[in-house]
């Protein structure tokens, strides 16, 4: 298959990004100031972060449709309110994660933004839930902006007026140069910040406008450093078809009613979990020094013990220290228990830590 | 110090006396990104041309450094360990990563002129 690109591109290259070939696309990894540098920007001013690769699904139908979606995803579709969001996954019969994922309901039914890799798969497992009143589009036209960090708010507004009276997980409707752009004010770097769907043809303004806000171009290196500081999970890392959510430690995203009453994938095997524990569970680890703890990476207990492996680890440059998660046997989870992580056919300290490493600051 | 030489995997070294200093280029660095570890071989460690010798990491992956020529390590610079970083601002002067004494100056004299490496960078950028 050949490579996609995204509208942005060719503007991309003109700042000086490095590209990467990523689920099918060629992403910018980094830009001419480096990850760290991106990062911090991100955490003191704000960032932009070009995400139309990741899919935007449409559903349209009345409520055989959010019956149908139930089936799959083990969130409280039916009181969700027009225009709130809420994070969740498609589940597998054994309750394994097919992809996370935002549902926002919309007033003809619901979008959901689903991860790049995963929405052509995520796509068709859902559409064998739908009925034939049912109308489903993966769009191609519109892009998605992510605009991150304590700056944001103040700068979209500028250009948006109304954006800072969204809540965190909540979206709206606001008009752009004649155009419809759908805002929600959700991210992925656990700073406050909006995701702005945007047609293909007028992505390149929005962003010009952030640009000469000072607001900075970010890449897919300090997108994963920042959602790991964050604690938040990358799909094919954290996540894949044989964690469930309870395992990954998100089993605060299955609504309370749902986990009563069942009725999705996956169901029984997550109820007996949530009653007895799961074996191994998702933590966060800080190793001990400046070490880094790369995927993959055993951990084994105070007396050498294999009990787990790390799942993603980098530096984290707000920590100003290196940072991983991964899964423990659960009797090893407790946060400050001390850990060996093999690397490089050495072993070094580390302990079990707190998530997230970097403290949140999302507007309620 | 004598000239610096070149190696094809982007390490430089420079002479004096029987002590050889080893350290990563600037281009190397370049590639690298942010570097954020530092390990160097310890004092007495014996290591073989092109061998592993020392490991660097940035925020993107980990990559290996290698002994452009034989010897056994005299020191290992402790100031990248504790400021990983600092390789990134002057990889080529006071950033350089371990110091060996060398076995066969041949060794020494077949690596890169600096004109000859930066060709090599230009034909192979990555």
């Amino acid at each position: 298959m050949e490579t996609q690109k995204t509208a942005l591109y060719q503007l991309h290259k003109n700042l000086g990004a490095k590209f990467v070939p990523f689920a099918g696309y060629e992403m910018p990894i980094q830009y001419k100031d480096g990850i760290v540098k991106e990062h911090i920007s991100t955490r003191t001013h704000a960032g932009f972060f070009d995400v139309s690769h990741m899919g935007q699904l449409f559903l349209e139908g009345d409520e055989t449709l959010t019956e149908a979606l139930e089936k799959i995803i083990p969130s409280d579709l039916k009181t969700l309110k027009i225009n709130h969001s809420k994070y969740s996954f498609l589940l597998n019969k054994d309750g394994g994660i097919i992809d996370d994922l935002i549902i926002t309901k919309t007033k003809k039914g619901f979008s959901i933004i689903l991860n790049a890799a995963c929405k052509d798969n995520d796509v068709k497992q859902i559409i064998q839930f739908l009925e034939k009143n049912h109308k489903y589009l993966l769009t191609n036209d519109l892009s998605l902006i992510a605009l991150q960090g304590p700056k944001a708010v103040q700068i979209l507004e500028r250009l948006l007026p109304g954006v800072s009276n969204l809540k965190f997980m909540t979206g709206n409707n606001f008009i752009y140069d004649s155009e419809n752009l759908y805002i929600t004010r959700s991210g992925y770097t656990g700073e406050d910040g909006f995701e702005i769907s945007i047609p293909n043809k007028k992505v390149e303004k929005l962003v010009n406008f952030l640009i000469s806000n000072d607001v900075k171009p970010v890449g897919l290196g300090a997108r994963d450093t920042l959602r790991l500081e964050a604690g938040l999970c990358l799909y094919g890392h954290e996540l894949n078809e044989k964690i469930n959510p309870v395992e990954a430690n998100l089993k605060w995203a299955i609504a309370k009613k749902r986990k009563e009453d069942g009725g999705f994938n996956g169901w029984s095997k997550i109820k007996n979990l949530l009653t007895k524990g799961s074996e191994k569970i998702r933590v966060g680890i800080k190793p001990e020094g400046k070490v880094i703890a790369r995927e993959n990476t055993k951990i084994f207990s105070s007396d050498d013990l294999e009990i787990g492996f790390v799942t993603s680890g980098t530096f984290g440059p707000s920590v100003n220290a290196p940072v991983a998660m991964g899964y423990l046997k659960s009797e090893f989870s407790k946060i400050g228990t001390s850990i060996k992580l093999e690397i490089r056919g050495k072993k070094y300290g580390g302990k079990v830590s707190e998530l997230p490493f970097y403290k949140k600051s999302y507007v309620k | 110090m004598s000239e610096k030489k070149f190696s094809e995997k982007h390490e430089w070294v420079s002479l004096e006396g029987e002590v050889a200093t080893v350290g990563i280029t600037k281009h190397a660095t370049e590639l690298l990104g942010d570097i954020v570890f530092v390990e160097v071989p310890d004092t007495g460690k014996s290591v073989e041309k092109e061998g592993q010798a020392a490991v660097v990491e940035s925020t993107k992956a980990a990559s290996d450094v290698y002994s452009p020529i034989s010897g056994e390590i005299t020191e290992g610079n402790k100031a990248i360990v504790d400021d990983p970083s600092s390789v990134n601002n002057d990889p080529e002067g006071a950033s350089w990563f371990f110091k060996l004494k060398f076995k066969d100056k041949s060794e020494f004299d077949s690596l890169m002129s600096k004109d000859e490496y930066d060709k090599f960078c230009k034909e192979n950028p990555n």
